[in-house]
């Protein structure tokens, strides 16, 4: 599967192409399929995300879960800081992205 | 320290309200991202991974601790209570908000600072000695030459476009604790007959190309330094490749049309230049001296106390001797065991600030290693800086031993990483744990890089670590032999690459044959130059 990711402009979290917005949950993210650069420069041009990008992703019954470490770090947050991450509470949430 | 005059704050105010209304515009959506983002990156705002990344520069590595104190208040007030210094004597901040940067630059500039041209095709924050002023092998300080040469690349009109960046680093000692000859232009301040000059060294570098950068000119006059550096940037500006960014570098065009054609245009370029007048009047170099002058020393040369075992160790590992008499510079480690090299909290950076303006007039530098120094203490006052670092989590005693390890923000941060950096120096201090064996190593200089743009200055490790991208899984290479100091090397791979705890079993099984195979007070770095990498590669790859 397609996924659409990018950075907020004002705050610069990562953030996710949900299929009618963004989230800042992976878990949120539609499969964008063949339509990813489209939405991608709509959504760029409205100033609704900077930088976005399409990756690849393998669905889960959590929820996307991004082929790349890199945007599996993006996604939760930096390993090495695991109360910066988006589940600060779960010690084992870090192993998702190895 | 410099102070700045109405001309340097009207320069940085006026460049904060510039990017203020740029900010506004991008907001408003006034201006692209591709037209903001080199706006954006002359003012040292990047977007990393997770969010805006700030760099501020610290000129030369040094601040007082009125600024010590501002650098934890942004971090406060702006960011997630911590601030990340950096192998340039930087600090970065990793979660801006693209809103407040105007309002941090504000900031920043009621203390004298500012984020220009910490990122970007131009000069960079001139680096030096961190132990300049206090260090007994100076032929002089380094620091107002900095200071002028601060002041020479400051928006200069020729060079804010350059090729790539390029970065300078000023040193005055035999000893080089700036890894000048791995910058763009090295230079070493030195006396010939009784005549101050520096020797130029152009076209050093890490990144994908390493290279130690040849000597261009044994001895530049002082009176004619400026001018000399102008003929350098100037050929480089005007042939350096454009064409191709893997190319741009200035060690890249010296490379290719060699040192010795590159200094017959450097002179040539020199003669002309020479007829500007560029060069600044002896005035305003002692204007600019006078800002460096010695503090008004008047401690007695007394030992400290020893019988507090810790601070014992602490005295050997990280105090370092003064060229003042009674006087010694304190080296502050940001690795602790575990720890995130370079990060400390804003509580930390408060201790550090109060310590300075206790007991080191006032002043602190940051290290490239990642590290901080008071530069003038007291040894009568050592042990009570020493307990206010400890009751701050700050006395850690390893100072160049295997734990002092330098690391990049790596793929926990950095969007151009390819692997973690972070966790890898983690557990490789976690392994060494014990300062015994620490101590037994002795001085073993390790860093890691997340990508090969080797800010981590793997390169320049005694042992390096290098972590690259195989088919999406983070792989280390090992390096051996490197050095950013006056015996400086470029480290070479050993052989395949390591996954991240087998990465940590190769740094240990490397200590082991140096232990075996050590002679005398052979360092790490001294033993694999006598004996090659050999006997390191069959105990590591078997």
């Amino acid at each position: 599967m397609k996924l659409l990711t990018g950075n907020e402009l004002r705050s610069g979290a990562v953030t996710w192409w949900t299929g009618n917005g963004w989230s800042i949950h992976v878990e949120d993210a539609a499969d964008v399929g063949e339509h990813g650069e489209a939405i991608l420069h709509a959504e760029e041009g409205a100033r609704r995300v900077n930088a976005p990008y399409i990756i690849d992703a393998l669905p889960t019954a959590n929820g996307p879960r991004p082929a790349h470490i890199k945007d599996r770090i993006r996604a939760l947050g930096p390993t090495v800081r695991a109360d910066f991450s988006l589940k600060p509470a779960d010690p084992a949430a870090g192993d998702w992205i190895i | 320290m410099y102070k700045y005059d109405n001309y340097d704050q009207a320069i940085v105010d006026a460049r904060v309200a510039d990017f203020r209304d740029q900010v506004k515009r991008r907001i408003a959506g006034e201006i692209t991202e591709d037209q903001f983002k080199p706006l954006r990156l002359m003012n040292g705002l990047y977007l990393q991974l997770h969010a805006y990344m700030l760099r501020v520069a610290i000129p030369y590595g040094t601040l007082d601790s009125t600024q010590m104190r501002m650098l934890a208040h942004i971090a406060r007030k702006y960011d997630r209570d911590y601030g990340h210094f950096t192998t340039r004597q930087n600090i970065q901040y990793n979660w801006i908000k693209l809103e407040e940067c105007a309002d941090i630059l504000e900031e920043l500039a009621t203390v004298e600072m500012h984020a220009i041209q910490t990122s970007g095709n131009c000069i960079r924050n001139i680096s030096s000695d961190q132990y300049a002023g206090a260090a007994a092998d100076e032929v002089v300080d380094p620091r107002p030459w900095a200071e002028l040469l601060r002041q020479w690349s400051t928006f200069h009109p020729e060079f804010s476009y350059l090729p790539r960046k390029f970065k300078i680093a000023v040193i005055a000692s035999s000893e080089d604790r700036a890894a000048m000859r791995l910058h763009d232009i090295g230079l070493e301040l030195i006396r010939q007959d009784g005549e101050l000059g520096a020797r130029v060294f152009v076209g050093g570098g890490m990144g994908r190309t390493p290279m130690i950068a040849p000597e261009i000119n044994p001895f530049v006059k002082a009176d004619d330094l400026l001018s000399y550096l102008e003929a350098c940037l100037r050929v480089y500006n005007r042939y350096g490749r454009r064409d191709n960014i893997y190319k741009a570098r200035i060690k890249i065009l010296i490379h290719e049309i060699g040192a010795d054609e590159y200094r017959r245009q450097v002179a040539e370029e020199f003669a002309h230049v020479k007829t500007l007048g560029i060069d600044p009047p002896l005035a305003e170099l002692e204007r600019i001296s006078a800002f460096f002058a010695p503090p008004a020393y008047d401690a007695s040369d007394v030992e400290p106390d020893r019988s507090d075992p810790d601070f014992a160790v602490w005295l050997d590992q990280n105090v370092k001797p003064h060229k003042q008499a009674g006087y010694a510079i304190v080296n502050i480690s940001l690795k602790p065991i575990g720890g995130i090299p370079g990060d400390a909290t804003s509580a930390q950076i408060d201790v550090m600030a109060d310590l300075a303006e206790k007991y080191s007039f006032d002043e602190l530098r940051v290290t490239h290693a990642q590290n901080i120094v008071l530069p003038y203490v007291a040894k009568r006052d050592l042990y009570a800086v020493w307990q206010g670092l400890r009751d701050a989590e700050l006395a850690d005693a390893n100072l160049d031993l295997i734990s002092d390890i330098i690391a990049c923000p790596g793929l926990d941060y950095c969007s151009l990483a390819n692997a973690r950096s972070i966790p890898v120096a983690q557990k490789i201090a976690t392994r060494f744990a014990d300062m015994d064996r620490q101590r037994d190593l002795g001085e073993l200089k390790l860093k890691i890089s997340g990508c090969i743009n080797a800010c981590g200055h793997h390169h320049a490790g005694h042992i390096g670590i290098l972590g690259v991208d195989r088919k999406g899984v983070e792989n280390y290479q090992l390096t051996f032999g490197g050095s950013g100091a006056e015996d400086v090397s470029i480290g070479k791979i050993i052989g395949p690459g390591f996954d991240e705890d087998g990465v940590v079993d190769a740094v240990e099984k490397a200590t082991e044959v140096y232990k075996a195979l050590r002679q005398g007070n052979e360092r790490f770095i001294d033993t694999y130059r006598r004996v090659g990498m050999n006997p390191f590669k069959e105990a590591i790859y078997g």
